[in-house]
């Protein structure tokens, strides 16, 4: 590594290249993170709650249902069970990644720990040019939206219900990236056989299961659709 | 619930969500190759599941009351017609976004 004289800069390179791809998070993770933070505050908890959970769940939904669960009497089998199936969906995203992370070093754990849905659609779908290492751009990525969580979820705590603003609709910020990140993913394909098994399988799912059920059946059902036409989908070569 | 109760649900907590982050990587050894349904998976998986998370975001819009979803609509047209005009993705996602604040703040009060 010593005679590498261009280590540091390799790093400061990734994390250059980096941060402009979390601004759209940042605005994101701000405004959910200092809603959690107010929401927990007015619930009775004091800052280092959110703090503490924030930096070792690192997993936006779940937090939110954590607050319930802390107000109601214990339960720590529900509560297991809760979080995994709220959680059920990293386990897709851990396999997208499988290759991506390979030869990361170190770095893989945190990468690993980090993963949440904006760090994974970020990672997962911006390869960064030549001369920028990908595994310490995956990880400054991942750092850097996590500082962004944990900081709003504390700032919100600490603030509690001292602060007013209007930015109703902010949350848009997460649909819109999303909407992007799908429409990359599109424009890149040939045959759009997995894209549309996404929309379909999740919008039937809602209809049918409501807002708070429909994850897990629409990721059993994509599961079964990727697998029955895996032959068809591979000769589309859309997975390339 | 006691302080230990709570330090308890909320260290089962990060236990499951790290369960689920970490469990494809302690299954599938990085030394051995994936096997091949695996990769197919992981190549296949990230168009259906960015789809699933853009209806994950809309999720609660209520199509039958309210505003009928238009606002979100509208906002998610402006993304798409910014994307495929400069391909900018910040440019995409501030530009849709502010239109449906715009929406929501200024237009469906009034």
């Amino acid at each position: 590594m010593t005679n590498n004289p261009s280590f540091g800069q390799q790093i400061k390179l990734a994390a250059r290249y980096a941060f402009p791809h979390t601004i759209p998070i940042f605005a994101g993770f701000w405004f959910l993170g200092i809603t959690y933070g107010i929401y927990m505050n007015v619930s009775g908890f004091n800052f280092l709650y959110p703090l503490l959970m924030s930096l070792t769940i690192f997993g936006g939904s779940l937090e939110f249902v954590a607050v319930e669960m802390l107000l109601s009497s214990f339960a720590p089998l529900q509560t297991l069970v809760m979080a995994l199936m709220i959680q059920a969906r990293h386990l897709f995203y851990g396999i997208a990644m499988l290759d991506r992370f390979k030869g990361t070093g170190l770095k893989k754990i945190y990468l690993i720990f980090g993963m949440c849905d904006e760090s994974f659609s970020i990672n997962c779908s911006i390869k960064p040019p030549k001369g920028i290492d990908q595994g310490w751009f995956m990880f400054f990525v991942t750092l850097f939206n996590q500082i962004y969580w944990v900081s709003g979820a504390a700032l919100g705590g600490l603030l509690g219900s001292l602060i007013s603003f209007d930015t109703e609709g902010l949350e848009f910020v997460m649909t819109a990236m999303f909407v992007v990140i799908f429409l990359e993913q599109w424009l890149k394909e040939r045959k759009h056989y997995t894209a549309v098994i996404g929309i379909t399988v999740s919008s039937v799912c809602l209809l049918l299961a409501g807002p708070d059920a429909f994850l897990l059946p629409a990721m059993a059902c994509i599961l079964l659709l990727l697998t029955i036409f895996r032959k068809p989908i591979e000769k589309a070569g859309e997975t390339t | 619930m006691t302080l230990t109760q709570q330090i308890i649900t909320i260290a089962l907590c990060a236990l499951g969500t790290m369960a689920t982050r970490f469990l494809p990587f302690l299954l599938f050894s990085s030394r051995k190759p994936t096997p091949g349904y695996i990769q197919y998976l992981g190549k296949a998986l990230p168009a259906a599941i960015f789809g699933m998370l853009v209806v994950y975001c809309l999720k609660n819009v209520d199509i039958l009351s309210g505003s009928h979803g238009l606002p979100e609509a509208a906002a998610i047209l402006v993304v798409i017609g910014l994307h495929l005009w400069k391909r900018q993705m910040l440019l995409s996602i501030a530009g849709g976004t502010i239109c449906y604040m715009l929406l929501v703040q200024r237009i469906l009060i009034n």
